[in-house]
């Protein structure tokens, strides 16, 4: 896809370098907006943006709804925490449902891997962005990610993000630590780091990583430790025990002595080294606690990164063409 | 009752093949040659250009009845059989509830007696297909049930599997394993492999398959007991497998077309359709499996026909159920991976009704279950159990035409070659031009 302009947003696989600039150079200028008093453009007024989340998530739901908001879209928000199975309810059916109110577009978050997928093809006329589909993809959050660290290189080499477009990615080193098996942030991450030309290593006991990872383009690392020292950047990710992989490493305190981001191990980064975090963070576990609240960890920022990136996608998504850009 | 002339199609005996007349009357091939003219009131059947072999056999056959009718009953699974050139079915009994005792197996075997074809009836292992205690397979057994199975899911305790190999082999039955040990494969939707690990979709690992066909073989060699292994569909089963029979062993397997047919990349869209356990596997296990059909080194090609409605079908992928439709397309799809025009016709029908019907025991008649013999030579004196074939026709597969209940094909749209003419079951036109008669 060479960009996403009246697309659906489904997965950052098959998304180009230049489509993804393009959302990165969008997003810029709603960091603007979203510095100004009153934090609202008119890009989509009279729009009708869906939240769909089958899966609870406040913090994904709160900044997709943001986002719409501050682009003067109308926003329905359903929260449909069950399986469609023991609501009865056919996916085909709850999104028709949905459909007959008259929308724009769908943000969908679901427990199932390709479900965002599957509903893009029952509503070809709706813009499907996908906000996590099982261990699939988390395609906003692998740009949100891309777009802190072009905004951190940038402000430290006193340049323009907008300017920079892709080039501060080239050779950079990404290290990325920790359940990548069970991970779609992982998946996301992975697709747009390589894609704008950094080298992405892994480092993850061995249940942990994905079974064909040697197909992946990404390094797996050896010494963990070796690997703090050699990175630019070190993205952790969740252990996600709430989808059965503390079962993959015999105990969360093994797992924090032989991968956790601890204290002491923190000491081998560079200075300059970013530490992120997509959040919600298991102090302790993958990370920390004070290394979480070192000034080289973004973790907030990624957060904060959340709104301009996601009203970059919807804007793109939904308004589609270049001539409606209205800001 | 009624005589039938099936006219100048190529007759495929077990090792013959010649273009002749083949004169059914009365349930009965009466005649088979240059037959000239016979008596009137014949129905005459043009098959020029056509094969003429013994009705298909399916060893693997989801009915869904009782229980899921909505899915598919009896009388619809056997109409779509019958377009599909079958003339025989074996039920499995992973209905609900299972086909687990005499009342079950009988009450199967009475609605099938109503349908045009012979609907021969698999039990299960254990009861409740739950893999805890043995059914009663002697039971069963003196209905005339010949094969036993918990198809669905495989008998995961060995010990178990053991004493169901033991207790079967004085019977004269054979066990018909689903080989997946749900402790490796548990959890998965799809082949492990690339494709599962970039769509994030829990894998079924091969060796899930190949592990439980390791171990049976053994249980066999152990206990002198028989096993049929259902849809093999990795390249290192199909081997095993005929290492063992090879050397002797009572190992008999049958490949399913999904798995001849398509492989792992066909579930990139998530399409829940292309969902089956065992799961489609890479191309070079689909590639093994289409050079052993063509060596002859297949024992059966059977269906796993396995219809479920639309609403499951429309799940996320994980939540969808597992299985496809394949009466009615199969032996265009058999015909395919045998090299189409270059395919063998004794080979074709060793795969798709005689290989089965030695398996089923379902060769000679039985009054006890009310079948007719089947996967014959085609000659005088035998049932007339009768599928006219015309390997050159093109069709193109509908969801919303096929006869089955149920609309899962994974093949809708996609044009194929070789059309079943004419089906003749138990001496009546079941099937005619292409259609039920």
């Amino acid at each position: 896809m060479r960009s996403i302009r009246g697309q659906n947003l489904l997965s950052l696989d098959n998304v180009s370098r230049e489509a993804i600039v393009e959302v990165l150079d969008t997003a810029e200028s709603f960091v603007e907006v979203n510095r100004r008093a009153i934090k609202k453009v008119p890009a989509l007024k009279g729009r009708v943006v869906a939240s769909l989340f089958f899966e609870e998530s406040t913090r994904t739901r709160l900044s997709f709804e943001t986002a719409a908001k501050r682009l003067s879209a109308d926003v329905l928000s359903l929260a449909v925490a069950s399986s469609s199975v023991k609501k009865g309810e056919s996916l085909r059916d709850t999104i028709a449902t949905i459909d007959a109110l008259g929308i724009d577009a769908v943000v969908m978050r679901h427990q199932s891997s390709g479900a965002a997928l599957q509903v893009s093809r029952y509503v070809p006329q709706v813009h499907v962005i996908n906000a996590g589909d099982g261990l699939h993809q988390h395609p906003t959050q692998g740009l949100l990610d891309a777009f802190t660290i072009r905004q951190v290189l940038a402000e430290r080499s006193q340049t323009s993000g907008l300017e920079s477009g892709s080039e501060l990615f080239q050779g950079l080193r990404i290290l990325i630590v920790g359940d990548i098996r069970h991970s779609r942030v992982a998946r996301s991450d992975i697709g747009a780091y390589v894609t704008l030309g950094a080298e992405v290593r892994v480092a993850a006991p061995g249940t942990l990583l994905p079974v064909d990872i040697g197909n992946w383009p990404v390094a797996v690392v050896d010494d963990f430790d070796e690997a703090l020292e050699w990175a630019d950047v070190v993205g952790l990710l969740r252990l996600q025990r709430e989808r059965g992989s503390g079962s993959f490493v015999p105990s969360l305190g093994e797992f924090t002595q032989t991968y956790g981001l601890t204290h002491e191990r923190a000491r081998k980064l560079r200075p300059s080294a970013i530490i992120m975090h997509p959040g919600p963070m298991n102090r302790g576990v993958e990370i920390d606690s004070r290394v979480a609240d070192l000034p080289s960890a973004v973790i907030e920022r990624q957060v904060a990164n959340g709104v301009p990136i996601r009203m970059a996608v919807l804007y793109l998504t939904v308004a589609g063409s270049k001539e409606e850009v209205v800001l | 009752m009624s005589s039938i002339v099936l006219r100048q199609g190529l007759v495929v005996g077990t090792t013959s093949l010649e273009i002749g007349d083949v004169l059914i009357v009365d349930g009965e091939i009466v005649g088979v040659g240059d037959l000239g003219d016979v008596a009137s009131g014949t129905t005459e059947i043009d098959a020029t250009g056509c094969w003429v072999g013994p009705g298909l056999v399916d060893l693997h056959t989801h009915l869904r009845e009782p229980g899921r009718e909505e899915a598919e009953t009896i009388e619809s699974g056997a109409l779509a059989g019958a377009l599909g050139g079958f003339t025989a079915l074996v039920a499995m009994p992973n209905t609900e509830p299972a086909l687990d005792n005499v009342a079950l197996v009988s009450y199967v075997l009475d609605r099938g007696a109503r349908t045009p074809l012979d609907i021969a009836v698999a039990g299960a292992i254990t009861q409740g297909r739950r893999g805890e205690m043995l059914a009663p397979i002697a039971e069963m057994a003196g209905l005339g049930v010949r094969l036993f199975t918990d198809d669905g899911i495989g008998v995961q305790d060995p010990s178990l599997m053991r004493r169901a190999l033991t207790y079967a082999k004085p019977l004269g039955v054979r066990l018909a394993q689903h080989c997946e040990d749900e402790l490796l494969a548990g959890g998965g939707s799809m082949n492990e492999g690339a494709v599962s690990s970039r769509l994030g979709l829990v894998g079924r690992p091969a060796l899930a398959e190949e592990l439980m066909v390791l171990r049976d073989i053994e249980l066999v060699r152990l206990t002198g007991g028989a096993v049929h292994f259902l849809h093999l569909s990795t390249g290192r089963s199909l081997a095993m497998a005929i290492s063992a029979r090879n050397e002797g062993l009572a190992i008999t397997f049958e490949v399913a077309p999904h798995h001849f047919t398509l492989d792992e990349t066909a579930c990139d869209q998530f399409d829940p359709m292309f969902k089956v356990h065992p799961p489609l596997r890479p191309r070079s296990d689909v590639e093994a499996l289409r050079d052993a059909m063509r060596r002859g080194l297949v024992d059966a090609v059977a269906t796993d026909h396995a219809p479920h409605a639309p609403e499951l079908k429309d799940l996320p992928f994980d939540e969808a159920p597992a299985g496809m439709l394949g009466l009615e397309h199969v032996a265009s799809l058999t015909l395919d991976a045998l090299g189409a025009a270059e395919a063998s016709p004794q080979e074709f029908f060793a795969l798709l009704s005689r290989g089965p019907a030695r398996i089923a025991q379902l060769r000679q008649s039985d009054v006890r279950v009310r079948h007719s013999g089947h996967g014959g030579a085609v000659v005088a004196g035998e049932d007339a159990n009768l599928v006219v074939f015309d390997p050159q026709a093109r069709w193109t597969v509908r969801a919303n035409e096929l006869q089955s209940r149920a609309t899962n094909t994974p093949y809708d749209g996609r044009e194929l070659v070789g059309k079943v003419r004419a089906t003749i079951a138990k001496g009546l036109l079941v099937v005619n031009e292409g259609a039920l008669a």
